[in-house]
Parts: structure tokens; sequence; C-alpha cells
């Protein structure tokens, strides 16, 4: 069995926009996005001492091989980086293009992926590349369990839980809340340099630059702007008697 | 111009998200259809002409009925086809994401998500980088896909009438037949819903204890509120999951929000920032949730929130 989980190498502390291209700035030191981890530990509590491999798959730049290492010394067996400087700026429609062909080239059953990024908040892009792969897909999980060939599921909403299975191959993307990504061990650290990792151009996995970067997105950035503040926000400190500058200041908005 | 927003149903009501939506749509002039996926929409259509639509697609099929994203992809595909619609807008929702990216996948066509408004001229806004900058998006072509956050639009209806409605005959995909609900757990909240009520009375960690919720539920008693939830406390099982507020819970925008021992992390913001008036009480001065709070009171939860309370009842 093989089992893809798809990470993303996102800049550390805030993010910021480079106002030139409008994109987020990924010059300055990055680190796996943290809700990947729940993916990677999720893929390694599936694997347990068996011989499944987990492979973990990213696009971005060089830099993003500090990722894949970071899921390597977790544990996972193989990486593949898609890192084309014609890949830059890719959307939804660029990105779920340029992932399933790296994935369609591994054929794991199972395909994992975080819960969101944490630099661009999206939380979209598997359902995406499941509808490449024309592969059932189910977000959410905040349990997850195989058995045979079918992938059990629970998945959290807004009113509660539903529990959902699906055949394999299959996508499913991993709630925060499904478990506790281990740190890699120093033995760990030191092994990730030695497991196989491939990077492969856009060219070497059959897309069209055409069909990448900003030339292959259906979407832009127009322009940047400051958010709109609270107005007159306050601030006060106090013990028990803060409370009737509570009660002023709901009386004055008329909301008692 | 036209634009289709899908409407999301849950027990036989339809989601006031969407509707805000759909009354969002018709401010934008064209004509507005409404797509409906599973078991008895057919009786929920016409509500979807007070809120602007004019056409309501329905796909009313009781094996489409658990909230699956796959088949709606298919039918939402087939009515923008047959319908030429050149935008189609949604309500973010585990089930609404889903749906909207696949939907980006099958047609290629641009999806913008977590937008909190949208001009005429098809610029979406986007608040990024937590909120600190707010992004002007735009699409390269058509047809146009949008995510709005929750509670991004009220659902004022405008008096329309009903629509036209209009079946929708699809043929499934294989795959996206593939996953299926075998069970569920549906959480009720006792209270009013945090979703419907005014004002929300949320509790975080820095409540200290589980039995310190009585002072979220006095004030709530007080305001005619319900109470809500971080999810840090939900997950240490201090209150049940129905009242958890933020990314991995309920959103609400009500007309009072007041948070008490709550620090504000992104994951909670999201899910309440859209509040009219926001009252927060944290010991902690440096607690995010101050950034954003139009009141902030920067002191002990157990000292204050009791005299509000005796305040509140007394003024009554």
């Amino acid at each position: 069995m093989k089992i893809a989980v798809c990470v993303k190498h996102v800049p550390e502390g805030a993010s910021k926009i480079d106002p030139a291209t409008k994109r987020i700035d990924r010059s300055r030191e990055g680190a796996l996005n943290h809700f990947d981890a729940n993916a990677v530990e999720e893929a390694l509590r599936l694997k347990g001492d068996g011989d499944t491999e987990v492979v973990v798959v990213s696009m971005g730049p060089e830099q993003a091989g500090d990722s894949l290492r970071k899921a390597l010394a977790m544990g996972a067996d193989r990486a593949v980086l898609v890192s084309d400087d014609a890949a830059a700026g890719s959307d939804l429609v660029a990105t779920s293009k340029i992932l399933a062909q790296a994935l369609e080239r591994e054929g794991a059953e199972l395909v994992l992926f975080g819960q969101q990024a944490s630099d661009a908040d999206g939380a979209v892009l598997w359902a995406a590349v499941a509808e490449r792969l024309r592969r059932p897909v189910i977000s959410q999980a905040a349990e997850l369990s195989l058995a045979g060939e079918t992938v059990h599921v629970k998945r959290q909403t807004e009113f509660g839980y539903d529990v959902i299975e699906a055949p394999l191959p299959a996508v499913v993307s991993v709630s925060d809340a499904i478990n506790e990504p281990r740190y890699p061990s120093l033995k760990g650290i030191m092994g990730a340099k030695k497991k196989p990792s491939e990077t492969f151009t856009l060219a070497d996995i059959g897309v069209a630059a055409g069909d990448a970067g900003e030339a292959g997105s259906k979407t832009e950035v127009l322009a940047l702007g400051d958010p709109p503040a609270r107005a007159d926000s306050r601030k006060i400190e106090g013990d028990a008697s803060a409370a009737q500058a509570i009660v002023d200041f709901l009386a004055e908005k008329r909301l008692v | 111009m036209s634009t289709l927003v899908f409407v999301e149903h849950h027990e036989g009501e339809l989601q006031k998200g969407s509707l805000g939506v759909l009354a969002k749509a018709a401010s934008l002039g064209g004509d507005v259809g409404a797509v409906l996926v599973g078991g008895g929409v057919k009786a929920l259509a016409a509500e979807t002409g007070a809120y602007g639509a004019t056409k309501a697609h329905v796909l009313d099929d009781a094996s489409l009925d658990p909230p699956l994203p796959q088949a709606r992809v298919d039918a939402i595909a087939q009515v923008v086809r047959d319908g030429g619609y050149d935008t189609v807008l949604f309500a973010n929702s585990v089930l609404a994401a889903d749906i909207a990216a696949g939907l980006a996948a099958r047609l290629d066509a641009g999806l913008n998500w977590d937008l909190v408004d949208i001009r005429t001229d098809f610029v979406g806004k986007r608040p990024a980088l937590q909120d600190t900058v707010l992004v002007d998006v735009g699409w390269r072509s058509t047809p146009r896909l949008a995510l709005f956050r929750a509670g991004s639009f009220d659902a004022t209806p405008t008096g329309g009438s009903a629509p036209a409605v209009e079946d929708v005959s699809v043929d499934l995909e294989e795959h996206s037949r593939a996953a299926k609900i075998v069970g569920q757990e549906l959480e009720q909240a006792s209270g009013p819903s945090i979703e419907d009520a005014e004002i929300v009375i949320a509790g975080g960690r820095g409540l200290g204890a589980p039995e310190n919720f009585t002072l979220a539920e006095e004030l709530a008693k007080a305001l005619g509120g319900a109470v809500g939830a971080t999810r840090a406390v939900v997950d240490a099982g201090w209150y049940p999951y129905a009242a958890q507020i933020g990314q991995t819970g309920k959103t609400v925008s009500p007309k009072l929000y007041i948070a008490l021992g709550i620090s504000g992390a992104i994951q909670h913001k999201v899910g309440m920032q859209s509040s009219n008036t926001i009252v927060a009480i944290n010991k902690d001065p440096n607690a995010p949730i101050f950034e954003f709070s139009d009141l902030g009171v920067v002191g002990d939860v157990h000292e204050i929130v009791p005299k509000l309370t005796e305040l509140i009842n007394a003024r009554k």
C-alpha cells in the first residue's frame, strides 16, 4: 500500500505580501505548514510497523525541500518535489493540475492533505485535486481508519459528525484535531538525509508551462489595501468596577 | 450577465448564509438562479424567490440528500453549462468549500475564497494574513467562482415572488457516487442556537474550569443571549461541540459578542469577527482579541462577570 501526503512549505512567522508581485513573500525562512504535519502523522500512524510506503509530495521553491526533509525526519519514506520557476504564482486551478499530475505518477491508494495552508488560509485544494484524479474525496477527517479497500472517516461539520466511507483510491483531508504530530527524533533527522528524494520540473511530470503559474491561473490579485479598522476601539483595565464601564458601553450602543 | 448561487439546506431549512449570498447576488443585477440538491428540495425552492432568485434549479433526489460534495459538482456543472451562468457563488461551509473547489477543477474556473464582499464590476474583497491586509481579487475568465465567509451578508428578504422551478437531470460520474455517509452524530445545543442569537457570550480557557461556564450562562440569561465556546475548551470537554465557534465550528455574526477569557487565536477569530460589537474580558493585556474588540477589558473574568450580570439584571 502507498500513501501520498501533500505538504506545503510556508513562510515562518507572520506572512507578508510582496507589493511588487502581490504574492506572499517566500524569500524568508520557511517551515512545514503545521496543518500538514497532522496529515504526515496520520499517514505514519496508518503505516505503523507495516510495509506501507509514505511518500510526501510538495510543489514549491527549492527551499520546500526543508519541509519535505522534516516530513522524512518524522518517518515518511520518500519525497517528491515539483519545483519550477514557471509554477510560481499558481492559483487553485493551476496548482491542482500540477499536484494531480505528480500524484498520478505515484498512484497512491490514499492521498492525504492537512486542513488548510497557514499562509494563504486556503482550505480547498484537496477537492480540486480529487476531481482531477477522479477519486472520491472526504474532508475534515477527525478520525480515519482503513479496512481492506475502504477508508472510513468521521467528518467534523458545522452540525456534528458524519461517518463516511469510500472505496480506495481516495483523497482525504484531515482536521488538526485528528492527532498530535510527533517531533522528529535525532535519529530521524539524521536518517532523513539518506532517504530517497526527487525533484521534478513541470516538463518532467508532463505539465505545460502555460498551464502553470500566472499563465495557467484563472484568478488574480488586483490590489492590496488596509482593512477597515474597528471604529473607536477602547481598552480599559480594572476589577469588578469595570463591570459598570461595560454596562455603560452597552447602554451607549443600545445593547441593553 | 447571470449569477448562480448554491443554496444549502439542513434538516429542511435553507441555510441563512446561502440566502445572504443570494440576496447579494440579486444586488449585483442580472439574472439570479438558485441551485438546490437533495431530498425534498423542490418544496424548499419557492423560498429562494424572496431573496432574489428568479429561477431555481432543483435536483430533488432523496439518494443525494447526504451532504457530500461530488454529486453536487456534477449537478452544478451541468446547470452552469446549460444555463450559461457566468458567476457561481457559495456561502462557505464544509460542504460548500468542497463543491466550489471540485467545480473549479471540473470547469477549469477560477475560485476566489474567503471573500467578504464582491463589487458589481466583479472585484472580490478578501481579508488576508490574519486580516492585516484587504486584498482585491479578480477573475481572468468565466465562470467566476467565489466562496464567501459565513456572515458576510444579511439574509434580508427582498420580497421577490416564487422563482420558476426547473428540474435538473444529470448523469453522475462514477467517482461522484463512491463516498457514502453511513452514520451521523448531530449535536443539539440547549437554549437558543448560537447562529441565530443576537447576543453571544463565549467562554475560553481563561474561565479556568468547566464549572465556571455558569458565569457565561448566567450572563447569557441576563442578556437573552446564547453561549458559545472556543475549540480549546470543547476539546477539553468543558462544553459541547455544538457551541464551538471558529474555524472548525460555527461562524456567528451577532449584534453583540462578549468574549470571556478568550485569547482570540485566528482559528477563533474567523468564526466571530463579523459580529457588530465585540467586548472582550481577558486578564492578559497582550491577548490578540483586544486588537479586534470594540471594548477590551483587561481584568479577571471571575470578578467582573458576576458583577456585570448583577448590574444587567438590576436594569430590568
